[in-house]
């Protein structure tokens, strides 16, 4: 059984990812911003694909919200690279290659199979965080229509 | 600022593009013209017993032309051929590019100049987006999706429920989507 999604109220957990560039993405760069995790459990796969295409294509809009959207899998930064190229998306994307899933599991996001659990994550300024969804499975891919509403939570 | 939370999908509106049997089961499908199943879909709802009403859901990060075959079918549609311009796209999406469109549009006999720059504007670009617009609030993550009998059927699924609403005269349904 996988542990338990982090709830809204919570302090975000301290974490470490990387980003494309191989710098680190922590619990400091949620301050002062509103971000989005995008959990998903593998660069390439055709859900995934799908569900990165979609939100690009809203992008200026969760923008719009103030939102940063983040896509997060436990890929190694030059594999999430290749995939956004391939996609030709500009979501960011941050590693949970190693110690690999750290940071999933910190958000109780980890699926134990070895791979993060299609899920997302709104964290407010103050670094709590305001909104979490956990899709019924690694295949259903979470509505943008859910982000808007969780960013509309959050604003609340 | 626009607002893409959850909302139930519109219902019919005047403007929609609608065909079929008015007596028939309404299908409203969410479809992008590059979207190869989208293609299938279509040819196959052709052969139910539907009242089908269309919708852009133009993914721009995978299919690069999907924006502007949707924003050429409303052209056409200015000059009321927009459902003859939608087969005419569906039916060959290998050839999406302006000259295509432009060849599509003279085939038609629509006024050439016309097309090109209501094609352009951004109230048709308006109105593509209002439809994208409508189908992320709906809760559309791939297409094709359909919305039929008060529930909603994405990509493989959509077919045979709606066979299942509206029976095939011939129970050959031959092609299969995944």
């Amino acid at each position: 059984m996988a542990e338990e999604i982090i709830q809204p109220g919570t302090p975000a957990p301290e974490f470490t990812l990387r980003r494309e560039d191989s710098t680190e993405f922590t619990r400091a760069d949620l301050e002062d911003n509103t971000t989005v995790l995008v959990f998903y459990p593998f660069a390439f796969s055709r859900v995934c694909t799908d569900q990165l295409n979609l939100y690009q294509d809203v992008l200026g809009d969760f923008e719009a919200k103030g939102a940063t959207v983040y896509g997060v899998s436990c890929d190694a930064p030059y594999s999430q690279s290749a995939f956004r190229e391939k996609l030709g998306v500009s979501i960011e994307q941050l590693s949970d290659f190693e110690p690999k899933g750290e940071a999933c599991r910190a958000f109780g996001v980890y699926h134990p199979l070895g791979f993060p659990q299609r899920a997302l994550v709104i964290i407010g300024p103050d670094a709590v965080v305001k909104w979490s969804y956990l899709a019924p499975s690694p295949t259903e891919l979470p509505g943008a229509n859910l982000i808007f509403d969780g960013l509309e939570q959050a604003a609340a | 600022m626009t607002d893409l939370g959850s909302a139930p999908v519109p219902e019919l509106s005047p403007d929609d593009h609608v065909r079929g049997p008015a007596a028939s089961p309404l299908v409203i499908e969410y479809a992008d013209f590059e979207c190869p199943y989208c293609a299938i879909l279509g040819q196959r709802l052709g052969d139910l017993a539907l009242r089908r009403v269309f919708r852009h859901f133009p993914v721009r990060s995978s299919h690069p032309r999907a924006w502007a075959a949707a924003c050429a079918a409303e052209a056409a549609g200015r000059q009321g051929r927009f459902w003859d311009m939608h087969d005419l796209l569906f039916a060959d999406q290998a050839r999406l590019e302006d000259p295509h469109l432009w060849s599509r549009a003279r085939g038609l006999g629509l006024d050439l100049e016309r097309f090109d720059a209501d094609r352009r504007t951004d109230a048709v670009r308006q109105r593509v987006r209002r439809d994208f617009e409508s189908g992320v609030r709906a809760g559309v993550v791939t297409t094709p999706t359909v919305f039929a009998d008060g529930q909603v059927h994405a990509g493989s699924e959509a077919l045979p429920a709606l066979t299942a609403l509206a029976p095939l005269p011939s129970s050959e349904v031959g092609t299969e989507i995944k």
